[in-house]
């Protein structure tokens, strides 16, 4: 077939786009699988009130807007890597940032305890759980982001699979603090980003293969 | 003949202005043979084919071009994506004439001279299923609307509907995988 004609061919009829559709999947593939996220942490391993005082709550807090921040930076880089042509701009210090504080409060939590409670500070009492189970969270929302990207355009597969898995990740990791009773910061600087670094990875190796178009 | 007249083509293309699109992919594929021309200089035969792949690309992803966006990137990205796949697949990028360096291009550099590409786009439609051929020969070849098309073939407009968008899609996988 002749290029001109399949021009032809593809504006015959050529219906129009409705802009909100794409929107409309976000919104579905994210809303739901938060959704399902909260009622597997809750439902699965049960809520868990963190035991708050004065002296604990800025730190509860400080757990909520890290996980909350790294999520919103994760569903920005996914709209972002999903059309073709647009710059990754402030992503990376988006993505820096939570974190590079969080090692900082972790960093000054440890230098100013007792060096017997370093310990229990870094691996508390639930480090051997806790990133297989933010992983296990994130899982259902991981699925519908990668189900959305498919539907995208990504150019770059890798990091478009990650960002997928990122976002999942950090998602998972919100939803995971229903039940999670560990509030220091070098907990969730080591055993929290490991727990999204697990999705992020498995979508940067399965990215180049499952995105294709 | 740049950015700004493209992009307002497309922006009435995607309010349903057909006529109007269909300037905008007949000037686009001027501009995406000149593209893939200058960066295959040692592959002649495959730029018809890749101009057709990206149309098609264009099409089926014209969802996720943002009205607020430019459409350079957009349009680059997609095509460099393309070459990139294909390159890919047959394991030679040796035989890039040109580096492949990032937003360089504008809408300057143009070729009008359509020509056949080797992997038939008519013969692969041949080959998908009854409902989805049939709503792309109705609609997209004869012209014919989706009223009439779903009056033919008996399905529901929503079934043609359907069968067009996935049978485009299933076209763009054939013509990929045929090459």
């Amino acid at each position: 077939m002749n290029t001109d004609d399949l021009v032809t061919l593809l504006a015959h009829g050529a219906e129009p786009v409705d802009s909100r559709a794409t929107a409309r999947r976000f919104l579905v593939a994210i809303a739901g699988g938060s959704v399902v996220a909260v009622m597997l942490s809750a439902g699965l391993l049960g809520f868990r009130s963190t035991p708050l005082d004065d002296s604990s709550i800025p730190m509860f807090w400080t757990r909520e807007v890290f996980c909350a921040v790294l999520g919103v930076v994760g569903v920005v880089a996914v709209r972002q890597l999903g059309r073709p042509g647009l710059r990754l701009g402030w992503l990376p210090l988006g993505y820096a940032a939570p974190l590079v504080v969080m090692w900082l409060l972790a960093a000054v939590a440890l230098l100013g305890a007792d060096p017997h409670d370093r310990a229990s500070l870094i691996f508390g009492q639930t480090a051997s759980v806790c990133p297989l189970l933010i992983a296990l969270l994130s899982a259902p929302l991981f699925a519908a982001l990668v189900w959305l990207m498919k539907g995208l355009a990504p150019t770059r597969l890798r990091l478009a699979g990650a960002a997928c898995g990122s976002a999942a990740g950090a998602i998972g990791a919100l939803a995971y603090t229903l039940h999670c009773p560990e509030l220091a910061a070098p907990f969730l600087g080591i055993w929290y980003v490991l727990g999204m670094l697990i999705p992020t990875a498995v979508g940067a190796l399965i990215g180049p293969r499952l995105l294709r178009w | 003949m740049g950015e700004e007249h493209l992009r307002g083509l497309l922006a009435r293309g995607l309010a349903g202005d057909a006529s109007a699109y269909h300037a905008f992919l007949k000037e686009l594929s001027a501009h995406l043979r000149a593209f893939f021309r200058k960066r295959l200089g040692r592959l002649p035969d495959e730029v018809e084919d890749l101009v057709q792949e990206s149309l098609l690309a264009v099409h089926i992803q014209r969802h996720t071009y943002d009205p607020g966006q430019r459409l350079t990137p957009w349009v680059y990205a997609l095509a460099r994506y393309k070459l990139i796949d294909l390159l890919r697949r047959r394991a030679r990028t040796d035989l890039l004439h040109d580096p492949l360096d990032e937003n360089n291009e504008d809408f300057g550099a143009s070729d009008s001279e359509a020509a056949e590409a080797r992997r038939d786009i008519a013969k692969l439609l041949e080959t998908l299923p009854d409902r989805q051929r049939l709503p792309i020969l109705h609609v997209k070849l004869e012209g014919l609307s989706v009223v009439e098309a779903a009056h033919r073939t008996g399905m529901s407009e929503a079934a043609v509907k359907v069968g067009v968008h996935r049978g485009l899609k299933a076209l763009a996988a054939k013509l990929r995988s045929a090459s």
